[in-house]
């Protein structure tokens, strides 16, 4: 059975698996948007736009979601994480602040204004650097850099991150969030220019990302061997392992054969499979080797309470988020 | 350089005084939309379609801003005070989710109801606008709840210094808390309705005969002028709270020294801590009694009853006492002048003199809610969790928060100054009467 620590740490980890599966797409539209060139350029972020205009402001919450319901059930874990990684966290915040403010600029500046291609520019960099530090934050915490480090200023608050684990990782989170945006944008158009457009950067970004997560995996023998111990040497890490490469070779195929509903289910699976393995790869830990779900959590009052506000609060979401993609999001062909 | 603690003072100060300025547009923007739309929808006439899309516009672009602003909010709050954190997340955590939720449901319907005009039925439009609100309303009422308990910490027993025996739902019953809440939302319409209101006098100044303006400025002003009439209602009974709950803080910004019966009021002065005494001020004799226990001998507790190291800044807090409460009496009187118009006059922009006023309020209750927070986190201090936690105590030992201090600061400013900018060149092309003077209205195919 389950604790209430347990279920809470599940929670978290959906959050955040939403959170990357559709606020990380919106973050690869960014750069997508970014990269747009050639003929096709104003084309492309017209309907990058169109397609996340409505949604990322409720995308975004799952974020919100993810850290209070840190600092609500494992406080002490939240409060090591957001001291020691003080700066990331405030890079990508700046990043939060600048795309979402530049994309509502954007969409709000009249048309001819001098200033739009600014503010586009500024979307699509701001979205790049904010998947980049999220990654870093994510890549610190699973690399057990974050276990009372001491030191000057720059032990204690800089190399803890600045390390080739967390930076590749980082790096790794930039394709794969290109990738999730390339998979869905093909769904957003019936121009079949633009769908085999993205249905090349799709592929590009696939392989992008396959050769980030060799190397990632790689790097965790030296840089996060908790991790690499976590996946290699038990029978559910190698489940995640398999389940990661049926995700991608399923997206590579359905991507190869025109396949697109069956490419993005499988990229949906590659990610979600990266997400929960590593969080099967670490747990019980939040931060290793010391702080667990279970010795940081809040008292049990605390955490039935917040089950029950999750439940009533799904209970609530689901539905509306169902019809905000139903509204927005007919799927086209 | 400033100290470290200053630094992160001034900088969860400045993202707050920042976030609660499209916060409170986020909570009753929305309102004066669904007024408007339902306005269209009952009479069919374009001209409230109009102004329901010209508001969602500027909703639109302040939404956005609330809400990365916010969220830079809920990481300070462990980026700067990891230690509060850490000790109240267990408690006040759960105020946090449930806003969450409410800020889930608000972006949702958000988006249904700006991108969806012509996806959705009006009545089902109408509704989205209508949960928008509703759960803008909800989503202040939880963050203010945590608010209130930091002032007045409830739901736990110490045991060396720790909390035990946690008990968040009786975050929900604190009286500081709730009273906050009522006083916060009442806030929000007014700000927002006077500063609509003072736009649209504006442009009535200009274009008398303009019905766009007309009609904007009858639905903000009644909003803005209904929730101000019971502002100062609502800021007595929590004056009483805080008064019953922390009388440090009322004695702070009343600029009371010494315990007395039959206590004075001040209108305006400097409190000095030197002289124990309030100069400059207008005093009005037996005022305090009677406004906070309805008896002019009453004793109020005077500053004097308290540690020195317990005193928050008294300068600032009853100077920005005084400015919330200046503001909150012109509105009011403001509000009664336009209700006697409405009443007598039937008409709200013939008096010229009027509008000039309306023009000259449309910054007071965004003034009175910056002041009043003020009051209410400066008045807090030297604690961050009253008679618990101490704001040094709280701080995070990361060094050099100069420097994101300078750096929010300057990026509020720009992202504040693109804000305007873009604003004011939406709000001068405004429809002209021409083109709204056209075609008769067309009540017959309202209420299908
Ligand atoms: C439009 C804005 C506005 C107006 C007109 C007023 N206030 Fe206010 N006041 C606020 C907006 C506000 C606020 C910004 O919303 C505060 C800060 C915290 C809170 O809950 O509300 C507040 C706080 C606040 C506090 C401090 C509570 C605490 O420290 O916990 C008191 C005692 C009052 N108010 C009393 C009044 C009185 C007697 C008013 C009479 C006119 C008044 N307010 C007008
Ligand atoms: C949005 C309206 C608010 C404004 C304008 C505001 C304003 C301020 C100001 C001026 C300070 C600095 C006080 C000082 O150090 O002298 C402060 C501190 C703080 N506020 Fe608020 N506040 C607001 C709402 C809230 C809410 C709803 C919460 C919590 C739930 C909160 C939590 C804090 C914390 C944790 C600090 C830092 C600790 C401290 O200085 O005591 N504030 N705020
Ligand atoms: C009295 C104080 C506050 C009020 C009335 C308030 C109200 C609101 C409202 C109505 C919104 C909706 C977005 C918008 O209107 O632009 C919002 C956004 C937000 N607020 Fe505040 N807020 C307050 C203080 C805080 C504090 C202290 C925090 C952090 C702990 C916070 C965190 C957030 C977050 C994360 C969002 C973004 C939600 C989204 O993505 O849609 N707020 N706030």
């Amino acid at each position: 059975m389950p604790g209430l620590e347990d279920i809470l740490a599940g929670f978290i980890l959906m959050s955040l698996t939403l959170y990357v599966l559709l606020g990380g797409a919106d973050y690869g539209a960014g750069i997508w948007y970014l990269l747009a060139r050639g003929p096709e350029a104003h084309a492309q972020r017209q309907l990058i736009t169109t397609a996340i205009g409505p949604i990322w402001e409720a995308n975004h919450v799952w974020l919100i979601l993810v850290v209070t319901l840190l600092f609500s059930a494992f406080p002490l874990a939240y409060a090591r994480v957001s001291t020691l990684l003080h700066i990331p966290l405030t890079l990508l915040l700046t990043g939060i602040v600048l795309r979402g403010s530049a994309f509502a600029f954007r969409s709000y500046d009249v048309q001819k204004s001098p200033l739009h291609r600014f503010w586009g520019t500024l979307f699509g960099l701001s979205s790049l650097i904010t998947a980049m530090f999220l990654g870093i934050i994510l890549g610190t915490v699973a690399s057990s850099n974050l276990q009372n480090p001491h030191g000057g200023f720059v032990e204690v608050f800089v190399l803890t991150w600045i390390q080739p684990f967390p930076l590749a990782v980082g790096i790794w989170t930039i394709t794969l969030f290109a990738f999730l945006a390339s998979t869905y944008l093909i769904h957003e158009t019936p121009f079949p220019a633009l769908r085999r457009l993205f249905r090349r950067k799709a592929l590009w970004s696939l392989a992008a990302s396959v050769m980030m997560a060799i190397l990632v995996l790689l790097l965790t023998k030296n840089y996060a061997p908790g991790i690499g111990q976590g996946l290699l040497q038990n029978s559910t890490g190698w489940v995640f392992l398999i389940l990661t490469l049926l995700g991608m070779l399923g997206s590579t195929a359905g991507l190869w054969t025109n396949r697109f509903h069956l490419a993005r289910a499988s990229a949906i699976g590659y990610v979600t499979a990266i997400i929960w393995g590593w969080g099967f790869g670490q747990y019980p830990y939040l931060i290793k080797p010391d702080l667990t779900i279970y010795n940081t959590s809040a008292p049990p009052s605390t955490l039935e309470l917040l089950l029950f506000v999750l439940v009533a609060g799904m209970i609530v979401v689901l539905p509306s988020l169902l019809c905000l993609f139903r509204v927005f999001k007919k799927i086209q062909v | 350089m400033i100290e470290n603690l200053l630094a992160a003072r001034l900088l969860m100060a400045i993202s707050l005084g920042f976030h609660i300025i499209f916060a409170v547009a986020g909570m009753a923007m929305p309102f004066l939309m669904v007024i408007a739309e339902w306005r269209y929808i009952r009479t069919g006439r374009e001209i409230f379609r109009e102004l329901a899309t010209r508001w969602a516009k500027g909703t639109a672009i302040l939404f956005a801003i609330g809400a990365v602003s916010g969220t830079v909010l809920s990481f300070e709050l462990g980026l700067l005070w990891p230690n509060f954190m850490a000790w109240a997340g267990p408690i006040i955590g759960l105020l946090f989710s449930l806003e969450g939720f409410a800020f889930f449901t608000e972006a949702i319907f958000l988006g249904i109801y700006l991108y969806g005009w012509n996806k959705i039925p009006p009545y089902l439009h109408l509704m989205s606008g209508v949960i928008v609100t509703v759960s803008g309303v909800l989503s202040a009422f939880f963050v203010v709840l945590a608010n209130g308990w930091m002032n007045h910490p409830v739901g736990f027993q110490l045991l060396d210094g720790l909390p035990v025996q946690i008990a968040p739902l009786a975050t929900f019953t604190n009286p500081i808390g709730l009273h906050e809440t009522h006083h916060m939302i009442l806030a929000a319409f007014v700000a927002i309705g006077f500063l609509v209101a003072g736009i649209h006098a504006f442009f009535l100044l200009r274009q008398p005969e303009n019905p766009f303006h007309q009609e904007a400025l009858r639905i903000a002003l009644i909003t803005g002028g209904l929730a101000a009439l019971l502002q100062p209602l609502s800021g007595d009974l929590l004056a009483r709270a805080v008064a019953t709950f922390s009388p440090i803080k009322l004695a702070a910004l009343e600029g009371h020294f010494h315990t007395t019966s039959g206590a004075s009021f001040w209108i305006g002065g400097i409190p000095d801590v030197s002289t124990a005494t309030i100069s400059y001020g207008i005093e009005i004799p037996y005022g305090l009694s009677l406004l906070l226990h309805g008896d002019p001998m009453a004793s109020v507790q005077g500053l004097m009853d308290f540690p020195r190291q317990n005193w928050p800044p008294l300068v600032v807090v009853h100077l920005a006492f005084q400015i919330m409460i200046a503001s909150g009496f012109i509105l009011m009187a403001m509000s009664v002048w336009g209700f006697w118009k409405i009443w007598r006059q039937k008409c709200l922009w013939k008096s010229r003199g009027f509008l000039r006023c309306l023009v000259g309020c449309a910054p007071l209750g965004l003034i009175a809610i910056e002041s009043g927070w003020v009051v209410t986190e400066v008045g807090r201090q030297p604690w961050i969790i009253v008679g618990i936690m101490r704001t040094t105590d709280a701080v995070t030992p990361m060094p050099g928060l100069t420097v994101p201090l300078i750096f929010f600061t300057l990026l509020y400013l720009g992202l504040a100054g693109i804000v305007l900018w873009l604003l004011h060149r939406h709000l001068t092309v405004f429809p002209q009467t021409i083109e709204l003077s056209g075609p008769p209205p067309r009540e017959t195919h309202a209420r299908s």
